[in-house]
């Protein structure tokens, strides 16, 4: 049964306290009071607008915005399936469904009492270990019916998630394939000391020769960005750490962050260090929160061996810390200035560019904002070089890259390659046979067919933020690239319209056709509208989130069309349930209560 | 680079401008008519609506945001644009609830005028029908969510030039509706008054006045003679040296 | 997607064969129907160039084979669901006539209710004679939402307006019967 739920005044000036009262911390805020009060029902929305003295629709805007804050009660127990498609390749959905009818739940639905609701969830970043749910922002991998129904008994036994057995929540690396960045030992704060011993200067040439680019996907150059930050006129700079991996498929920056945690902080110091930042944000995404215990003692065993804090490995004019801020569920924030707006305490929605954040970032600050991959690389060129670094991979992409292999394949999990590695060279080392497709960089990324194996992961080719989706035989392509309009309309953000409209009704047509009402009109339609977003919509998400769509029909077109109809018009209402009501009210069923398929 | 240094062509023609003016701002000085809705002269540049998208120098990009800068190529008056813009309307018109029949804002309405200026025929997709509440709560302004298309002047205006923020922008997706600062999110309990700049800027039937109704009957109402394109025209001459 | 409708010949000796128009009003008002009849002393031009099957002109009943359908008003009902798929299967070029044909109109602004609270609204909690929904199978069920004909079956043009000016008719169906896209401008195109 609930339990009493405790008064707003008890818990909330901690909280505030905790936080300083700033309303930049709002998103922290919220977090750290639903962890409490289960939900943020109305009354606490406006207690915390007048105690952060903030407007109401600030924090309604915030909580609104966020698919982990909820204004509604969720139950004790809230659990929510990954529903990225390779969690689908490996049979979730039978396993949701299962779950849902062993508590008698709707979708979302909270259980009467109060114990348990449903749902399902964007990619948690467990793809090879799938399928996977969070039970209250915990991971659990590698789903069986049999550990769903163990699952369920814990629950239904009330058993406080702390207490489960640990073994449950067990989340492995798989590195697979380890080059410099996976395979080589790291001494904690070598790194630092070779940046300290060359001078930020120096440390910038080593950056620039080096021609290290951004992990992220966009790869811009990196010792750019660093020189861009550190030439801004300022008092201030920020150095951010850009842990929100929501591309569906991609999980290299939970390893990094799981395994080599003092490699990322080390290179944010270097970047501080570099650009001449005295702070770090790292901004981690809701699914991850289960790392937040352990990335914390990370930082504090940073701090006292005198990796960070004041005057770091002695030199006197160089202090740097680090502050984890948790995301609450939004794909978006993944993009640099959405994830500066969530920062500062905002809902994500990205904003104009330019200013970029290097000259005006958080807080208006100039801010470097790097991927978690790219931060390590930083550490590698420290160490070594930048001539040493640029000898690997291509001669426009330079180092190594982790993929994140996930699909029909033998070995999931994380291959360290240097760039301009073959598609086909991959898909032999993690033991993939006749594979009919690869989807490279997430839903957002490019679909490549079996001609295209041949191509190299490269920026100047296939490039890619990590993610490496593998489908083999008898794999339907539709269902990708249903799956991945499904995702956009969820996470598309609502500020611009191209996106906002466009990502809901490709949503819908793609569900028309899964139907088998769709027509070549839909076809045509969704080419329309992606080559609309692509050119119009505000930020990356809207320009990419009809390329899954437009991909599969180019290479994969008969996936379509066995479930197209051979007419030039189906209507997208369903007329026949369209008369339910009215029927059920009248109390008919004869023959002209009823409105057959076209004519 | 162009013969007047601080100048740059707009679909062929030379359109000079002042540093730190918008691509639509100079546009608009210089009497040429970029279609666009959630821009305002009296706001900063927003860049939601993404009608005022043109190609500069090869690339798009909205000319309510992008600075003009001397010998820039930009194109906006094409067939291409002209069809995605005609594209977008339509979108925002099956995304809410528009009956222009039935709304008091019909005739000095933006998005119609618009709409007219693209010769949108039909709103083309099918319609979402969203439930929309309307909120009648404060004494002289009706909140009538069906018709918002989410561009935010009412927001800007209330923060920017009102200093109140009454209005937010919540939800994300198509679920992304207005929001009031006030306890009980009524507009009746908010700080709005009539003569506040974000109860007078919607450029759509979303705020209106209330016992105003249909004030300015056919033939005389803003767009029933001049059409928004003549009317910017208009404008830049009127303002002209 | 341009759809040509046979061009009548204009000469006397060419033997013209007139162009079949049927006209409906499906949920409307029909106001478009009247502003039909703005048209004034061309409607005699209209008449060299068109005749009529089944419209309220006529009232012809069902409309048979025709070169253009006219369809003025909203999907509201299965009635209106019957006509406007014969009116698509007997027409080769279906024109969505005014506001409520081209985008719901008027009739739509019920579609924020609940249409089984809109029966019981009329029908049961108000005092009067009743108090049941009726039932008779002679009486068209009203579909849960009021759709554009568009929504329904393919249609080929849009002539917007609540009503089209009698002008702007001339330009569209003049248009068409040419074999030319049509096109309607500010101020000739209008939404109210």
């Amino acid at each position: 049964m609930t339990q009493p739920t405790p008064s707003l005044d008890q818990v909330l000036p901690p909280i505030l306290a905790r936080h300083g009262n700033d309303p930049t911390r709002l998103v922290q805020i919220l977090r750290d009071a639903q962890d409490q009060l289960e939900y943020l029902a109305p009354d606490t929305v406006t207690a915390l607008a007048r105690a952060l003295n903030i407007p109401r629709t600030r924090v309604e805007s915030c909580v609104e915005f966020y698919a982990f804050l909820h204004d509604q009660p969720r139950g004790r127990f809230r659990i929510l399936f990954s529903d990225n498609i390779t969690d689908r390749m490996l049979g979730n959905q039978a396993l949701f469904e299962h779950m849902l009818k062993r508590f008698h739940l709707a979708p979302g639905q909270v259980s009467e009492d109060g114990l348990v609701s449903v749902g399902l969830t964007s990619c948690t970043g467990m793809c090879d270990q799938g399928p996977a749910l969070l039970i209250n922002n915990m991971p659990i991998t590698r789903l069986t019916p049999r550990r769903v129904d163990e699952i369920c008994d814990l629950v239904q036994s009330g058993l406080p998630l702390a207490d489960w057995p640990s073994h449950y929540f067990k989340v492995e690396d798989n590195i697979r394939r380890a080059e410099v960045l996976l395979g080589s030992g790291f001494r904690s704060g070598d790194a630092l000391r070779a940046a300290l011993a060359r001078g930020p200067e120096a440390m910038l040439a080593e950056l620039k020769r080096s021609n290290l680019r951004g992990r992220g996907g966009a790869g811009f150059t990196t010792g750019v960005k660093w020189e861009l930050c550190r030439k801004a006129r300022a008092d201030i700079r920020y150095i951010v750490c850009n842990a929100d991996e929501g591309e569906p498929g991609t999980f290299k920056d939970r390893v990094l962050l799981q395994s080599f945690a003092e490699r990322v902080f080390e290179g944010m110091a270097l970047a501080g260090f570099t650009v001449g930042a005295r702070q770090g944000l790292l901004y981690l995404r809701a699914e991850y929160q289960y790392m937040m215990p352990h990335l914390l003692a990370v930082l504090e065993r940073m701090r006292a061996a005198g990796l960070l804090g004041r005057a770091i490995l002695g030199q006197v004019d160089f202090d740097f810390d680090i502050d984890i801020h948790l995301g609450a569920g939004a794909y978006v924030c993944g993009e640099e200035t959405a994830l500066i707006e969530s920062l500062e305490g905002k809902a994500g929605r990205p904003r104009i560019r330019p200013p970029f954040p290097v000259t005006s970032g958080y807080l208006g600050k100039p801010t470097v904002v790097n991927n978690v991959e790219t931060l390590c690389k930083a550490t590698e060129i420290a160490l070594h070089g930048g001539a040493w670094y640029e000898a690997q991979g291509t001669k426009q992409s330079t180092g190594t890259k982790i993929l994140s292999v996930a699909g029909d394949c033998e070995r999931p999990g994380l291959y360290e390659f240097p760039f301009g590695v073959h598609v086909s060279e991959v898909l032999a080392e993690c033991g993939a046979r006749n594979a009919i497709a690869v989807q490279v960089s997430g839903a957002s990324g490019m679909c490549l067919s079996p001609e295209e194996f041949g191509r190299r992961i490269a920026f100047e080719d296939v490039p890619t933020a990590g993610a490496f989706m593998i489908f083999g035989p008898g794999r339907d392509m539709f269902e990708m690239a249903l799956n991945f309009a499904d995702f956009f309309a969820h996470e598309s953000c609502g500020f611009c319209a191209p996106c906002r409209i466009g990502t809901g009704l490709v949503q819908k047509m793609m569900h028309k056709i899964a139907a088998g009402q769709g027509t070549r009109y839909e076809v045509n339609e969704m080419l329309r509208l992606r080559e609309l977003m692509r050119t119009t919509a505000h930020c990356g998400l809207g320009q990419t989130a009809g390329n899954a769509v437009f991909d599969t029909l180019q290479k994969f077109r008969p996936a379509y069309d066995r479930r197209l109809q051979d007419t030039d018009f189906i209507p997208a209402i369903d007329l026949e349930a369209a008369l339910a009501r009215a029927r059920a009210m009248a109390g008919r069923d004869d023959a002209d209560a009823h409105l057959g398929a076209q004519a | 680079m162009s013969e007047i240094p601080n100048s740059f062509t707009l679909d062929g023609q030379l359109v000079p401008f002042e540093p730190g003016q918008t691509i639509l701002q100079a546009a608009l000085a210089a009497g040429h008519y970029i279609p666009h809705l959630c821009s305002s002269p009296e706001l900063k540049p927003h860049g939601s609506c993404k009608l005022c998208t043109v190609v500069v120098n090869g690339r798009h990009g909205s000319a309510c945001t992008a600075h003009a800068m001397p010998g820039q190529d930009v194109q906006s008056d094409t067939p291409d644009l002209n069809g995605k813009r005609r594209l977008q309307v339509q979108m925002l018109f099956v995304e809410g609830n528009h009956f222009c029949p039935g709304c008091e804002k019909s005739g000095n309405c933006k998005l119609q005028a618009v709409a007219y200026d693209l010769e949108m025929l039909n709103p083309h997709f099918p319609h979402f029908f969203p439930q929309r509440p309307v909120d009648a709560s404060h004494p002289d302004i009706l909140l009538d969510r069906n018709r918002c298309i989410m561009c935010e002047q009412c927001v800007e205006a209330s923060r920017d030039i009102d200093g109140k923020e009454v209005f937010g922008l919540a939800g994300r997706g198509l679920a992304s509706h207005l929001v009031v600062n006030s306890p009980s999110g009524l507009l009746g309990d908010s700080a709005l008054e009539a003569g506040d700049k974000a109860a007078n800027i919607c450029p759509v039937g979303a705020i209106v006045h209330k016992r105003v109704g249909y004030a300015k009957p056919i033939g005389a109402r803003d767009y029933d003679t001049l059409g928004i394109r003549a009317q910017a025209r208009a404008a830049a001459e009127g303002e002209g040296p | 997607m341009t759809v040509s409708v046979p061009a009548p010949h204009s000469g006397p000796a060419a033997g013209p064969r007139k162009l079949k128009v049927a006209t409906a009003s499906l949920s409307g008002c029909f106001g478009c129907h009247m502003s039909l009849l703005d048209l004034d002393e061309r409607l005699l031009q209209l008449a060299e160039l068109v005749e009529f099957d089944r419209s309220p002109i006529t009232d012809i009943k069902h409309c048979g084979p025709c070169d253009v359908g006219l369809i003025e008003g909203s999907v509201c009902n299965s009635e209106n669901v019957h006509v406007l798929r014969e009116f698509r299967s007997h027409c080769k070029v279906l024109i969505a006539f005014g506001a409520c044909a081209v985008a719901g109109g008027l009739p739509a602004m019920r579609n924020g209710l609940d249409v089984g609270d809109c029966l019981k609204e009329i029908y049961c909690d108000r005092v009067g004679p009743g108090g049941l929904i009726p039932n008779d199978r002679e009486l068209p069920l009203l579909l849960d939402k009021v759709y554009p004909i568009n929504e329904v079956v393919r249609v080929d043009y849009f002539i917007p307006g609540c009503p089209p000016s009698g002008d702007a008719i001339w330009k569209y169906l003049t248009d068409v019967i040419a074999g030319r896209m049509p096109r309607l401008e500010h101020p000739m195109l209008r939404y109210d």
